[in-house]
C-alpha cells in the first residue's frame, strides 16, 4: 500500500520535474541535477546515521569510487548509461561490503576514524596509478543525450532527468526499507544493541548491510555527479567532500530523507552564494572558497548544540507533528551516577559470548 | 643492509610525529571518551599561528613557543566553549562536533591565510647524518623531533605520576564520579586535559611541517597515521600511544621505501583494519586484566 | 531548632529519569551525632545519600549544611563544602594505588602540611594500609577496600560523613571495629554522621537517632533507644 503511495507520489514528482527542467535555464538544469546527485549520496548517509547508529565520514570516498567505475566503464566498455550506473553501484557497495565488514565490529570512535582515514587515503590511490585514473588530472566523462531526443535537445536538461529519476528511485526504494523489516530491526540495533542480538538479531549483519547501503548510494551519487560535472579527479573527493554529506544529513535531520532533500539543496546553493559573499568582501578567490568550508563547520556544530533534529525536525515542529529529537542523539553519554566507567573496550566492543 | 638502517632510523623519528598525535588523543579520550577529530586541524592551526610569528620575527623558537602556547590555549577554549555542552548527550554529538571543529578550523585557516602551499622552517639542518661513511637516513633536525616528543612525553608522564595535577587528571580518568565526590573539579580537570591535547598536537605540527608543507589540510594525513597509532596502543595507554606511533612509523617506512610510497596512507589504513579486526581495544591496553 | 542542626534536609524529592525515588524526605542531624538511615532493600537509603552529595539531582527540597542550602549544587562543591560521601560498594580506584587514593582524598585539604598529616594519620589508624601502601587499590580484598574508602573520606577532614552500608562484606571482627570508628570519630572529632545500614542492630546500638525509610518514605524518626524499643517497627521493616 505504501509502495503504492509512493510510486504515485514519484510519478507526480518526475511529471514536474520534466515540466521545471523544460523551463528552467541551463545553468538552472545543472543545479537541479547536482542536487540529485547529492542527494542520493545524502540519503544513503543519512539512512546510515539516523537509523543504523553508525557514522561514517568517508562517503565522499565511495562517491569516489562509484565515479571512477563509472568513468572506467564508459571510456574501455562504452557500456550504455544505465548499464554503467547500475555497476558504479555494484562496486561502490562491493568497496562498502569490504570495508563494512572490518567496520561493523567497530562503534563509535573506531568507526568514525577508520572511515575519515579511508575519506583521507582513497584519493592517493589515483597517483599511485596514473595511467589507469589519470593521475590528478582525472578522466572524462562525456555523456550526451540520447538520438532520439533530437540533437539540439540541451545536455544539462538530460543529465537533470537522468539524476533526478535515479533519485526519486533511491528514495523510494530508502523508504520502502525504511519501513521494513529490516529497518525495524536497524532502530533496534540502534537503540539498544545488546538488547537486539537478545532478541535474536544478528546486529553484525545488520550493521553491515546498512554500511553497504550507504556505500551504494555513494557510489551512485559519485556516478552521477560524475555525468554531471563530465569529470572525475581526485581533488573533487577530498575529505572535505565526506564531511560536506555529513553536513547535509546532519542540517536536514539525521534519519529523515526530507532532511536529505534540504541538505543537498544547500549543499548545491548555498556554497556558491557564500563563495561570492566572500569575494565581494575583498577575500581572494582561494580564501573566499573556504568560506563554505568554514561554514560547514559552523552548520554542524551549532545544529548539535542548538537544534539536533535540523530542518525536518523543525518542519515537523511547525506543522504539529513533534518528533523532539532524532533518536540516534538522544541517549545519554556517560551517566553521571555510574560511579565507574565500563573497562576500556567494555562500550567499544561487542560483548561475544567468549 | 643500509636501507634497512635508513628506514628503521627514518621511521622512528615519523613515528615519534604520530605518538606526539596519538597522545594529544589519548588525554582526551582518557579523560572524555571523545575522540577528537579536530586534532590535526588544530595542529594545522597553530602551526599557522607560529609560521605567522617566524615570518614577523625571524625567530624560529619564537615561533616553536607560541605554537605551543597556543596549543593549549586552543584546547582550552575549544573544551570549554563547544565541548562541554555536549557532556551530557548521546556520543554521536560529540563526534560531529568534533568533525564540525576540523572542518571549521580548515575553513577559517584557508580565509585568513588562503590556500596555498607554505614551506615551513626546521630547526636544525635537515641535510642527513653520518656514522663515519654510513648513511643513517635521519638529519639532526629529525633527532631533534624525536628528541622533542620523548621529552614531553617524559614530562607528562613525571607529572602524571607525581604530581597532584596529575592525580587528578588520572582519577578523573579513571572514575570520574568517584574523583567529583573527593571534590575534584573534574570540569577543570577536562579542560587541563583538552588544553595538553593542544599542546601536544601543537608540538606534532610544527615538528612534523617542517618536512612537509603547509597548508590548511595538511595535517589531515599526519591525523589519520596519529589516530592509528592511538588505535595500536590502545587509545587509553599513553605509553601505548609513544609505542604505537614509534611501530607504525616504523613499519610504514618499510612499506613506503620498500614498495613505493605513494601509498603509504593506503597501508596506514590496511594497518589500521588489520588492527581493528584483530584487537579491537588495541595491542598494547591493558583491557584484559581490568576485565574483572 | 533547624539552627542548631549540623544537616537538615527538608521535603527532599528525587529520583532518576521518570521514576520518582524520594518523597519528601526529612531529616535534622545534630553537630556531633550519628543517624542511622534503615529500611529495607530498594528503600531508597543509597539514593538519599547520593542526593545529599550532588549525585543524583533533587526535583524538590532544600539540603542544609550549617544553614547553606547544598542542593542542585555539583558533587565537587558539596565534598568542599564538609561533606563526605563513602559510596556503597566499588568506590575505590583500583588503577591507583592505595596511597595514590589516600591523597586524592586529602587534596582538597589545603597545604601540603595538612595533606602529610592527614595521610600519616590515616597510616596510623589503618595500619593494614601503611603495610601496602604502593600496592594498586585493586588488589585489595572486599573489605580492605572498605576500610581504605572510609579512609580516604576522611583525608578531607569533613564535618558531615554519609556512610552507605560501611559494613558490607566485612568480617564480623572488621564490623565492630569499623563501629567502634564511626562512634570515635564523632566522640573525638565532633563528626555528624549519616549512617546507612542493612544490619540495623548494631547500627542502633552506636547511632543517636534512627530514621525508617519505606518505599522512598521517611516511616519512623527517633532515638536509637525508641526504635530499638518499638516491637511493631522492629518487626515491619527492621527485622530483627
Ligand atoms: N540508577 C538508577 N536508575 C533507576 N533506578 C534506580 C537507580 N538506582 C536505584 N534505583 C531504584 O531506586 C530505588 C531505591 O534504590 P536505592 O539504591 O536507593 O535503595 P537502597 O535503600 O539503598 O537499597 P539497598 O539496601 O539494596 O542498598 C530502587 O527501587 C531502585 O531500583
Ligand atoms: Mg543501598
Amino acid at each position: 500500500m505504501t509502495l503504492a503511495r509512493h510510486l504515485g507520489a514519484a510519478l507526480v514528482i518526475a511529471v514536474i520535474v520534466v515540466l521545471l527542467s523544460i523551463q528552467l535555464s541551463a545553468y538552472r538544469d545543472y543545479q537541479l541535477a547536482e542536487v540529485a546527485a547529492y542527494l542520493v549520496a545524502v540519503a544513503g548517509l543519512t539512512v546510515l546515521i539516523g537509523l543504523s547508529g553508525q557514522i561514517s565520514i568517508g562517503n565522499g570516498a565511495f562517491m569516489a569510487v562509484g565515479g571512477y567505475a563509472s568513468a572506467l566503464l564508459l571510456t574501455h566498455l562504452g557500456w550504455n548509461l544505465v548499464l554503467i550506473l547500475l555497476a558504479s553501484v555494484v562496486v561502490a557497495a562491493a568497496a562498502g561490503a569490504i570495508f563494512g565488514v572490518a567496520a561493523a565490529r567497530l562503534r563509535g570512535p573506531y568507526l568514525a576514524g577508520a572511515t575519515l582515514m579511508l575519506a583521507v587515503a582513497l584519493p592517493t590511490v589515483a597517483d599511485q596509478f596514473q595511467h589507469q585514473l589519470g593521475g590528478d588530472q582525472g578522466l572524462s566523462v562525456a555523456i550526451t543525450p540520447p538520438g532520439f531526443l533530437g540533437g539540439s535537445f540541451p545536455p544539462t536538461r538530460w543529465q537533470a532527468w537522468v539524476t533526478c529519476a535515479a533519485a526519486l528511485i533511491t528514495l523510494i526504494l530508502l523508504a520502502n526499507l525504511n519501513r521494513s523489516r529490516v529497518g525495524r530491526s536497524w532502530r533496534a540495533v540502534r537503540d539498544d544493541e545488546i538488547a537486539a542480538s537478545l532478541s535474536g538479531l544478528n546486529v553484525a549483519r545488520l550493521k553491515v548491510l546498512a554500511f553497504i547501503i550507504s556505500a551504494a548510494c555513494a557510489g551512485l551519487g559519485g556516478a552521477l555527479l560524475a555525468v554531471v560535472t563530465g569529470i572525475v579527479a581526485p581533488g573533487a573527493y577530498t575529505l572535505t567532500l565526506s564531511i560536506a554529506l555529513l553536513t547535509a544529513a546532519v542540517l536536514g535531520g539525521l534519519g529523515t530523507l526530507p532532511g536529505a532533500l534540504w541538505g543537498s539543496l544547500v549543499l548545491v546553493l548555498v556554497p556558491t552564494y557564500l563563495t561570492n559573499v566572500g569575494s565581494s568582501h575583498g577575500l581572494s578567490s582561494a580564501a573566499s572558497s573556504s568560506v563554505p568550508i568554514a561554514a560547514y563547520g559552523v552548520i554542524l556544530i551549532v545544529v548539535m548544540l542548538v537544534f539536533p533534529s535540523g530542518i525536518q525536525g523543525g518542519l515537523r515542529r511547525l506543522f504539529g507533528s513533534a518528533t523532539p529529537m532524532p533518536p540516534v542523539l538522544s541517549r545519554r553519554r556517560i551517566p553521571f551516577t555510574a560511579l565507574r566507567r565500563p573497562a576500556p573496550g567494555r562500550e567499544n566492543q561487542e560483548e561475544g559470548p567468549s | 643492509m643500509q636501507e634497512f638502517l635508513e628506514f628503521t632510523l627514518g621511521g622512528i623519528a615519523t613515528g615519534m610525529i604520530y605518538a606526539a598525535i596519538a597522545l594529544s588523543l589519548v588525554l582526551i579520550w582518557r579523560g572524555t571518551r571523545i575522540l577528537n577529530y579536530s586534532q590535526g586541524g588544530m595542529a594545522m592551526f597553530t602551526t599557522y599561528v607560529a609560521w605567522l610569528v617566524i615570518q614577523h620575527t625571524g625567530s624560529y623558537w619564537a615561533g616553536f613557543a607560541v605554537a605551543l602556547a597556543a596549543g593549549l590555549v586552543l584546547g582550552s577554549v575549544l573544551e570549554f566553549a563547544v565541548v562541554r555542552p555536549t557532556e551530557n548527550k548521546a556520543p554521536l554529538n560529540a563526534v560531529i562536533v568534533t568533525i564540525g571543529l576540523l572542518i571549521l578550523l580548515e575553513g577559517l585557516a584557508g580565509i585568513i591565510y588562503g590556500g596555498q602551499y607554505r614551506s615551513f622552517p626546521a630547526a636544525f639542518s635537515i641535510k642527513g647524518l653520518k656514522a663515519g661513511s654510513v648513511g643513517l637516513g635521519i638529519s639532526p633536525n629529525d633527532v631533534f623531533t624525536a628528541a622533542a616528543v620523548l621529552g614531553a612525553a617524559v614530562i607528562l608522564a613525571l607529572v602524571f605520576r607525581y604530581t597532584s595535577v596529575g592525580l587528578r587528571l588520572r582519577a578523573t580518568a579513571f572514575a570520574p564520579a568517584v574523583a567529583r565526590l573527593l571534590g575534584v573539579r573534574i570540569g577543570r580537570v577536562l579542560t587541563l586535559g583538552w588544553a595538553l591535547a593542544g599542546l601536544f598536537g601543537a608540538l606534532a605540527g610544527v615538528l612534523v611541517t617542517s618536512s612537509t608543507f603547509l597548508y590548511p589540510n595538511s595535517m589531515d594525513s599526519i591525523f589519520v597515521l596519529g589516530f592509528t597509532a592511538a588505535v595500536i596502543g590502545g587509545l587509553d595507554s599513553p605509553v601505548g600511544a609513544v609505542v604505537g606511533g614509534i611501530v607504525l612509523g616504523v613499519v610504514l617506512s618499510y612499506a613506503g621505501g620498500y614498495l613505493g610510497s605513494n601509498l603509504v596512507l593506503v597501508y596506514g589504513l590496511a594497518a589500521l583494519v588489520l588492527v581493528l579486526m584483530i584487537r579491537p581495544t588495541g595491542l598494547f591496553s591493558s583491557g584484559v586484566t581490568r576485565r574483572v | 531548632m533547624p539552627d542548631a542542626a549540623a544537616l537538615t534536609i527538608e521535603d527532599l524529592v528525587a529520583g532518576y529519569g521518570q521514576v520518582t525515588v524520594l518523597q519528601e524526605v526529612t531529616l535534622a542531624a545534630r553537630p556531633g551525632t550519628i543517624t542511622a538511615v534503615l529500611g529495607a532493600n530498594g528503600a531508597g537509603k543509597t539514593t538519599l545519600l547520593r542526593t545529599i552529595s550532588g549525585l543524583v539531582k533533587p526535583r524538590a527540597g532544600r539540603i542544609l549544611v550549617d544553614g547553606i542550602d547544598l542542593a542542585r549544587r555539583r558533587p565537587e562543591d558539596i565534598t568542599r563544602a564538609g561533606v563526605a560521601h563513602v559510596p556503597e560498594g566499588q568506590g575505590v580506584v583500583t588503577e591507583l594505588t592505595i596511597e595514590e587514593n589516600l591523597r586524592l582524598g586529602g587534596l582538597i585539604r589545603s597545604g601540603g602540611a595538612a595533606r602529610s598529616a592527614a595521610l600519616a594519620d590515616a597510616y596510623q589508624r589503618f595500619p593494614l594500609l601503611a603495610e601496602r601502601k604502593r600496592r594498586l587499590a585493586g588488589t585489595l580484598s572486599g573489605g580492605e577496600r572498605q576500610i581504605l574508602v572510609i579512609a580516604r573520606a576522611l583525608m578531607a577532614a569533613p564535618r558531615v560523613l554519609l556512610l552507605d552500608e560501611p559494613s558490607l562484606g566485612l568480617a564480623p571482627r572488621m564490623v565492630t571495629q569499623v563501629m567502634d570508628l564511626v562512634r570515635r570519630l564523632r566522640d573525638d572529632a565532633g563528626l555528624t554522621v549519616l549512617l546507612v545500614e542493612q544490619n540495623a542492630r548494631s547500627a542502633l546500638a552506636i547511632a543517636d537517632h534512627g530514621l525508617v525509610l519505606n518505599l522512598g518514605k521517611v516511616v519512623a524518626a527517633a532515638d536509637a533507644a525508641t526504635l530499638s524499643a518499638d516491637v511493631a517497627l522492629r518487626r515491619h521493616y527492621l527485622g530483627f
